[in-house]
């Protein structure tokens, strides 16, 4: 009995976050399956293995974007050079495999490095003089293009043969490695959760959320349990020749990165004070953080997971061209990051919100383009749902301001 | 009297040629709320920033618990444990209560923040404060109400066992109800033995919740009386020419 009130009100303590404007991941969730859904019933290639280890490389370099400027976005800034510094980055990283004989595990670090100190000149310009991000890093976007076309020499592309860097978007994780690789990510998950919930409560702080955060967690699990069988399905045409069984690679590389921001974002005092200068910058300088650190910082980090995009670009197309990180890459990522729930308006926004978002971006292409649309309707469609989300966001704000 | 925690003796300040404090003294007591009444620019706000450390007095003596400091900004004053609530409050709607209250002073264990330890002491110190209004310390501020958002931020200028509290215009926007639930807290505060300075233009307020009652005119003390002693039309003389005939001599 006692634990039917519980549930019932952790559920309603979460209904009234959602009508009070702090509705998270629910309106991308619920756009993504339904989504899945239409073309999954209009078509009948997108529900397979195949197509499903596809998206997820599609749309891995996008989403390792997103995830970086959710970092920027919460300050409520902006960096429109983000594509641009992964070509840049991909640039590097390809030049000093291919013309320099370095090792990938000393280039891939070093154009990491590249992308940071492009973000710590836009930080500098944006937190020191104050210029705003959008005019900085309007300007970086156009260096950056330049920047990329004179590394890789006008109309050509550098081929890249690294296997390892290769192996990134190309292979897969073997299917008994896919299986651990569930088993452990899964584990250490609810295993770190129940801890939390341990250490609250013998701290004596009540708590009605561990149910409701455990029929969460169970779900997560069961479906990466099923997305997880469903990569191990052999999805080769011609499997005696070549078989494609398993989890990308790119897949963990994304996990870990999601980890490790998340870490940062919730639990240290710098993501705490990342949320406190997007929320508030005046009180965050007055409580006496230092915002131009701050700030600095977060465009840094930005431009660092813009590096790692531009070795997944390399990876995915087997080389660079002047064209990499171009053309709709940033305006998918920053629809990725605001469709997955980041507020353009800065405080509000988790990283995880841009794996979901990215992944809703990734469907709409791959669907529309398995359905047989020209570019023109998905581009508009895209656009379509980056508004319903912007405006989700708007009301969700106006209905905080009003309760 | 007992001896006060605060006394700041001959502070004089200048911006330019702009004399704007003139040989002012003022107390304030442990266990006393201290009201500092005065028109626009009478010199209330400048006061308030040489005591937090924001300006520095030009001359003038500061004597803190009767040792002799000097406030050469705003970190000697929180060391010596004397708290600022501005009138706009720096709060950052889009964390929760317990985040705002430890902003820039987190408690942490390790590299990482010990969420548990702040939880519990911001419940502690809102507990302290007799706060019952709050349904849960984890809410984002942003649905708190005027009031409940004053008291998050008292709540935090108190969270460091600061001796002195100085509170501007914390009642300005405030309801009716909200107002007293405010005084209330100010009152507790002073009762908790925290010296207390509150800034207000509402006589009223000033009446209901003060023990000491210091008036500026044109940049000086007008006088520092106790609440006792005076009427409101006293005090309202006092403001507006800075003399008052009941209190002739009997404040200096």
């Amino acid at each position: 009995m006692s634990e039917q009130i519980t549930i019932d009100k952790s559920l309603r303590d979460w209904w009234s976050r959602v009508k009070a404007g702090q509705t998270g991941a629910l309106p991308a969730l619920l756009g993504l399956l339904v989504l899945c859904l239409v073309f999954g019933s209009m078509s009948s290639v997108f529900l397979t293995p195949g197509n499903f280890a596809n998206l997820l490389t599609q749309a891995a370099a996008v989403i390792v974007i997103a995830m970086g400027l959710v970092f920027v976005l919460l300050l409520g800034e902006i960096d429109l050079s983000a594509g641009y510094a992964a070509g840049v980055c991909g640039a590097v990283l390809v030049i000093l495999i291919t013309e320099s004989d370095y090792q990938w595990w000393i280039a891939f670090p070093l154009s990491i490095l590249v992308g940071v100190v492009l973000g710590g000149l836009i930080g500098y310009l944006v937190a020191e003089l104050r210029i705003p991000s959008f005019v900085v890093t309007l300007a970086t976007f156009l260096a950056f293009q330049g920047l990329l076309l004179l590394l890789v020499g006008e109309g050509g592309t550098i081929r890249i043969e690294d296997p390892v860097i290769l192996a990134v978007e190309n292979k897969n994780l073997s299917v008994s490695t896919s299986w651990l690789f569930f088993l452990f990510v899964s584990g250490a998950y609810l295993i770190s959760g129940i801890w939390k919930f341990y250490r609250r409560k013998k701290a004596g702080l009540a708590d009605n959320l561990f149910k409701f955060w455990l029929i969460k967690a169970l779900t997560l699990v069961v479906i990466g349990a099923a997305a997880t069988s469903a990569l191990t399905v052999e999805r080769s045409n011609n499997p005696e020749l070549v078989s494609l069984r398993g989890i990308p690679y790119v897949v963990p590389v994304i996990l870990v990165l999601l980890v490790g921001a998340t870490f940062v974002l919730t639990k240290t005092s710098f993501g705490l004070h990342i949320y406190a200068v997007g929320g508030n910058a005046e009180a965050a300088r007055r409580a006496g953080i230092n915002v131009k650190m701050v700030r600095i910082s977060a465009f840094m980090i930005c431009s660092g997971f813009a590096a790692v995009a531009g070795m997944i670009f390399v990876s995915r197309a087997n080389s660079i061209s002047p064209t990499t990180g171009g053309s709709s890459t940033l305006l998918y990522a920053v629809g990725a990051a605001v469709i997955g729930g980041t507020s353009l308006f800065g405080g509000k926004g988790k990283v995880s919100d841009a794996i979901l978002g990215g992944l809703v971006v990734a469907v709409i292409d791959n669907g529309m383009a398995l359905l047989g649309y020209p570019a023109g309707i998905k581009f508009m469609v895209t656009g379509a749902v980056l508004l319903i989300s912007a405006s989700i966001d708007a009301f969700s704000r106006r209905g905080a301001a009003t309760t | 009297m007992s001896k006060p925690i605060l006394s700041m003796r001959g502070i004089n300040k200048s911006f330019g040629p702009v004399h704007v404090l003139r040989d002012v003294n003022f107390d304030a007591y442990s266990g006393k709320v201290t009201a500092l009444v005065g028109d626009n620019g009478a010199g209330k706000s400048t006061l308030i920033k040489c005591i937090a450390g924001i300006y520095i007095a030009d001359s003038g003596e500061t004597y803190f618990a009767d040792k002799k400091v000097s406030i050469g900004g705003p970190r000697d004053a929180t060391e010596l444990g004397i708290e600022v609530v501005y009138q706009d409050l720096a709060l950052c709607d889009n964390l929760d209560i317990v985040h705002n209250m430890f902003l820039g002073r987190e408690e942490k264990s390790g590299p990482t923040l010990d969420e548990s330890k702040m939880e519990a002491m911001a419940k502690k110190t809102l507990d302290g404060l007799s706060v019952r209004t709050v349904k849960s310390i984890r809410q984002q501020v942003a649905s708190l109400s005027g009031g409940q958002r004053q008291t998050v931020a008292i709540a935090r200028a108190v969270l460091w066992n600061s001796k002195v509290v100085i509170l501007d215009e914390p009642t300005a926007a405030l309801g009716v109800a909200q107002t007293e639930q405010v005084l209330k807290l100010v009152r507790q505060l002073a009762d908790n033995g925290l010296a207390v300075i509150v800034i207000s233009h509402n006589l009223n307020d000033v009446f209901q919740v003060a023990d000491n009652i210091a008036a500026m005119y044109l940049g000086s003390m007008a006088a520092q009386v106790e609440k006792s002693k005076v009427t409101q039309n006293d005090v309202v003389q006092l403001i507006t020419t800075g003399r008052s005939e009941n209190l002739s001599g009997a404040a200096k």
